[in-house]
């Protein structure tokens, strides 16, 4: 494993937007910044109706978000492989092991969570190797 | 082209459940033992289409499939614009025996998913001469809460669009898109607050782990079915279960399925059921 991986997973997630018009229509109301932590690694994504419009690597210093996500990085890198084992094919149940954690406003993700579920899966479609 | 009708038989039944009148919907296929079917949190009797038309179980049972009150087709009662919508241990046993009742379904086998095999737990210690077989499919005695059930009813959050995408959380990826997605549209049709009410009895109420010692296993056969891919009500808590009930208890772990066997994967999961409702059938 090396550090790439999880910046392919990254440029993966932008892209699937660029080539998925039905996931950007489902986003289209999605006016957030989100920060995604991998680990001690810290993404943030902006997005402007269901667009990511900005897309940066940390470290932050004071980041301003709307909501964060975080899990430990082996936890991302089994959710984004093509099939998931059981207990990583889905956020919630990364939540239910209490391995993931979701802090801010969480009422922009809840009310988009078919959204965010498949925006931050991307990289399956991919076939990442971890 | 003609249109192909399904043997399936869809009517309504007004009855009384705890004082209250309900008009109910229920289909139902088949003749011989009476099989009850009880489906999840939210949804709704549709999840069990594919045990309806399959002649293999038709031939020998009476498949009831009832829509709970407040889910599908079945109304909520008079009054329901006043009150929040919340399902109890009790409120549950009562609606299943009425129906019973209702239909003169002598001796039933029953079977449930989800809170349909949890509310098969409360039967079997509370009303086991009544049932011939108990079938709990993803039955655990409790689940740790995991997630603010608040954010499934509140008017900032479409509540069909995240009850839709907490259920396909809870699908296997490996399920057949087609199923997978009927599955979800149950969700995405089920009325304000009812999967949030159903919840209050899964993760609430209905918490059975202090009474699971009292169930009688010798008095009526228990079955568990449950899908590797359930993280709600997972294989560990089914193995532990089973464990608790005792050696007669049989336990099988459905792989590649998730929390909605019957409704998400129904071919595979209708491999699993066939020869469970075989014994039974065998042993009546």
């Amino acid at each position: 494993m090396s550090d790439s991986l999880v910046a392919d997973a990254f440029r993966q997630i932008r892209e699937r937007l660029d080539c998925d018009p039905g996931l950007v229509a489902r986003g289209r109301f999605v006016n957030a910044t989100v920060i995604i932590a991998v680990g001690s690694d810290e993404w943030r994504l902006r997005i402007v109706d269901g667009r990511i419009t900005e897309l940066d690597a940390g470290p932050f210093v004071m980041p301003s978000f709307t909501f964060r996500i975080s899990a430990p990085r082996d936890e991302w890198l089994r959710f984004w492989q093509p099939l998931p084992p059981p207990g990583s094919h889905d956020l919630f149940a990364l939540l239910k092991r209490r391995v993931l954690r979701f802090d801010g406003e969480l009422q922009p993700l809840m009310a988009n969570l078919f959204y965010f579920k498949f925006l931050l899966a991307a990289p399956r479609a991919f076939g990442s190797e971890v | 082209m003609s249109a192909y009708i399904e043997p399936v038989v869809g009517r309504y039944m007004h009855l009384e459940i705890d004082g209250r009148n309900h008009r109910l919907y229920f289909e139902e296929a088949g003749q011989g033992i009476p099989l009850l079917c009880l489906h999840t949190a939210g949804s709704d009797g549709r999840q069990f289409r594919a045990l309806l038309n399959d002649t293999a179980i038709t031939r020998d049972y009476r498949v009831v499939v009832f829509d709970m009150p407040w889910h599908g087709k079945s109304s909520p009662p008079s009054g329901w614009h006043h009150e929040e919508y919340r399902l109890t241990s009790a409120s549950y046993v009562s609606q299943i025996l009425a129906v019973m009742h209702g239909l003169a379904l002598e001796r039933p086998v029953v079977m449930g998913c989800s809170i349909g095999g949890r509310i098969v737990l409360h039967l079997a210690e509370q009303h086991p001469e009544k049932f011939r077989a108990i079938i709990g499919l993803q039955s655990s005695p409790a689940v740790d809460p995991y997630y603010d059930t608040g954010w499934l009813h509140r008017p900032d959050v479409h509540g069909g669009e995240v009850c839709g995408a907490v259920a396909y959380g809870l699908t296997a990826p490996t399920s057949p898109d087609p199923d997978r997605w009927e599955t979800v549209w149950h969700y995405m049709q089920g009325g304000p607050g009812i999967f949030k009410g159903d919840m209050y009895f899964y993760k609430v109420d209905g918490d059975i782990r202090d009474r699971v010692d009292r169930i009688q296993a010798d008095k009526v056969p228990i079955h568990l079915l449950t899908g590797d891919y359930d993280f709600s009500c997972t294989p560990q808590a089914t193995r532990e279960l089973a464990e608790r009930l005792g050696p007669s208890v049989s336990a099988q772990i459905m792989k590649d399925m998730g929390h909605f066997p019957m409704s998400e994967n129904p071919a595979r999961f209708l491999e699993y059921l066939r020869p469970v409702l075989e014994s039974i059938k065998t042993n009546a």
